[in-house]
């Protein structure tokens, strides 16, 4: 880079600020090069210039010297062996003024020679020196600006895929529970992210038979959605074959396993149902033994033996049948329901699930294991793993309690996609949670939320920013807090995000105790979390190194449990 | 500055009223301090927080109002509430303020009285 005489530093110095510095310099483990930004020939006007690019490698000793240097630098007087300088050199740079900000060489300004032919005077050096000192903050600034917008453009991005990634992996679940004469089939399916690992499926077979799936991949988030949509795909190809169960597993197994990823598996319940007579032949790869009750209200455990999909070739599966009587149920379902864990600790574990099953079997079943996990895990539970709920029941057939197809069952798979009420950032100031709070109370305007919820989220929205602005972000003003309120089915979802690292909310924050604070023994502080907890149905955490995301829940419709 | 807050003593009777108005958060500290400590040094018996004109009570506010029923019960001095509305009325449930400061619906039930010091 040259700029001849005053003039063409100015230029220079203007079109670095416009166009948001020089290039950066950076670390030297982090890039390989650096390199002069080259300044077109555009910048001089009519004067055409033919700049190189000169290359000065991150280990040149000449970048220690100007980091250090107290004022411009005359290149030729230098003895260094330095191949930056001598690229200097050749491209015809007499003094470079380093740019230094906090002790960080930021950039450089290389001169030419003066127009007027003569060295740069002192007075020339000792304005360069100014522009230069003053030049590099901003620069600074500026360089730290782009490298934030990069990151909350990237951020963004991330966040918009995994929104439809979330929509597509909707689209892969069946849209529909199979209409079946004198049958009724419910489903639910809740990714512990934003998709998840585990899969159900409804195959429709040639004369009339039914095929169902359960299955769950190991792990969860993209990784094992990645797995899933492929698994799902060769499980329904098989399946649609009208192959009997234990043959359309062990052909799967032999399909999936050459490209499972190391340490990666999937269980699959994969059975068919003859409707006509309620018969269900059933495989069982690893999974959930499906549980089933009779007309009676007796439960039982339906269990097949074999290894899960893609551990070990040449497997055999298994196969088992029941009768599903008039009036019977029967439940498939994933181990996020019975490893969901209590803020106690406590499991909700078979037992409960057969329990459930039992109570709820003749009526909403998957409504009830729902309300009943709700109220095992309580309000404020992070789903740990993802939940898959298939409830399939046959009419009694005495003409009572005839099956309605349309159920209105909150477990009916048919989901609209959630929809974004509103989505906005504010500047992590000490203050701004009232903002937040008053944007969500804005946008949840048309939701028609009931005056005490609406104040409870308030309230839960106000302490979550608090915590983003202060904790998350430490209070620092430049860096943004992310908040995003959705619409999905019944639930108002309000998502808070920061830029500190995630770190979980304690399962079990217990309410304070408020007679140690009067008695002077604990701070009176500590109320936010819990408060958080009280007054929505559900929070989800979630994040990574450089985010950290509290999702908040409020159910709209149905029973108050606040 | 502003700290949206405001916080105004004076005796009805045998009970304290500290009015307040705006927002309790950590910033009222300073002016409910300042007026819990003016109806101390006037005697009272019993203290009543008057929260008819507050809109907004967070998390930091809680601390303070626990900070300052500490102070009460280490005084002696009875603490109550009036003029909640329902949400921090059931904020105050929750978080157990309710069981050591007794809530009365508006001023004049709040400042009949004093009763034996709440707690204990």
């Amino acid at each position: 880079m040259t700029a001849r005489g005053y003039e063409g530093v100015d230029m220079l110095m203007e079109d670095a600020k416009e166009r948001g510095g020089l290039r950066r310099f950076r670390r030297p483990e982090r890039i390989q090069r650096r390199e002069v930004r080259r300044l077109g020939t555009e910048t001089f006007g009519s004067a055409s210039v033919e700049v190189p690019s000169i290359d000065i490698a991150p280990d040149d000793p000449i970048l220690a010297y100007f980091q250090s240097a107290p004022g411009p630098v005359d290149i030729d007087e230098l003895e260094l062996a330095s191949p930056g300088v001598e690229g200097l050199r050749r491209s015809g740079v007499k003094l470079v003024v380093p740019m230094v900000a906090q002790g960080e060489l930021i950039g450089l300004l290389n001169l030419g020679p003066r127009l007027s032919e003569q060295g740069y005077s002192t007075d020339d050096r000792r304005l360069l020196g100014n522009l230069a000192s003053q030049a590099a903050p901003a620069l600074r600034v500026a360089q730290l600006v782009r490298e934030q917008e990069d990151e909350a453009r990237t951020r963004e991005r991330y966040e918009q895929e995994m929104r439809v990634a979330t929509l597509i992996q909707q689209n892969f679940l069946p849209k529909e529970a199979p209409r079946l004469q004198g049958w009724e089939f419910s489903a639910f399916y809740r990714p512990a992210r934003e998709v998840g690992g585990d899969f159900y499926d409804f195959i429709d077979l040639p004369d009339g038979r039914l095929g169902l799936v359960c299955a769950d991949v190991t792990d969860k988030g993209v990784p094992a959605a990645l797995v899933m949509a492929s698994t799902r795909s060769v499980l329904r190809g098989a399946g649609k074959r009208g192959l009997d169960p234990g043959d359309v597993l062990q052909r799967v197994n032999e399909l999936v396993h050459p490209e499972m990823p190391p340490k990666m598996f999937v269980t699959c319940l994969y059975g068919i149902l003859d409707p006509t007579c309620g018969r269900f032949v059933f495989a069982n790869a690893g999974h959930n033994p499906p549980v089933l009750r009779a007309a009676s209200g007796e439960v039982v455990e339906c269990r097949a033996t074999g290894m899960p999909l893609g551990l070990l070739p040449g497997m055999a599966y298994e196969e088992k049948e029941v009768v599903v009587g008039p009036g019977a149920t029967f439940l498939l379902y994933s181990d996020g329901l019975d490893e969901a864990h209590a803020p106690d600790g406590d499991m909700f574990g078979f037992p409960r699930v057969f329990h459930a099953v039992g109570e709820h079997g003749a009526g909403a079943l998957v409504d009830g294991i729902l309300d009943e996990l709700h109220g095992f895990t309580g309000a404020g539970w992070e789903q740990e793993d993802d939940i898959t709920l298939v409830a399939v029941r046959r009419a009694s057939g005495t003409g009572d309690g005839d099956i309605d197809q349309g159920s209105r069952e909150k477990g009916v798979p048919m989901r609209a996609p959630a929809e974004v009420i509103a989505s906005f950032e504010l500047p992590s100031e000490l203050g701004n949670e009232r903002l937040v709070m008053d944007r969500v109370t804005e946008a949840v305007a048309e939701a028609g939320v009931d005056a005490a919820k609406l104040e409870r989220l308030k309230t839960a929205v106000s302490e979550t920013a608090m915590n983003a602005i202060e904790h998350g972000n430490a209070g620092r003003p430049e860096l943004l807090v992310q908040v995003e309120v959705e619409r999905d089915g019944d639930d108002l979802l309000v998502r808070i995000t920061d830029q500190g690292s995630h770190s979980e909310i304690p399962a079990d924050v217990e309410r304070p105790d408020i007679e140690a604070k009067l008695d002077g023994l604990q701070s009176p502080r500590g109320w936010g979390l819990f408060l958080i907890k009280e007054m929505v149905d559900e929070v989800h955490v979630s994040g990574d190194d450089e985010h950290h995301v509290v999702e908040l829940v409020m159910h709209l419709e149905g029973a108050d449990d606040g | 500055m502003d700290s949206g807050f405001e916080a105004t003593a004076r005796q009805e009777g045998e009970v304290a009223v500290i009015e307040m108005r705006g927002r309790v958060d950590a910033l009222a500290d300073g002016a409910l301090s300042a007026a819990y400590r003016e109806v101390t040094v006037d005697g009272a018996e019993a203290v009543l927080l008057n929260f008819a004109e507050v809109d907004y009570i967070n998390s930091t506010g809680i601390a303070v109002i626990v900070g300052l029923l500490a102070q009460a019960r280490t005084a002696g001095l009875e603490m109550r509430a009036c003029g909640l509305s329902e949400h921090y009325r059931e904020i105050f449930e929750i978080t157990r303020l309710a069981d050591f400061m007794e809530i009365f619906p508006d001023e004049p039930t709040g400042v009949v009285g004093a009763t034996e010091p709440a707690g204990a």
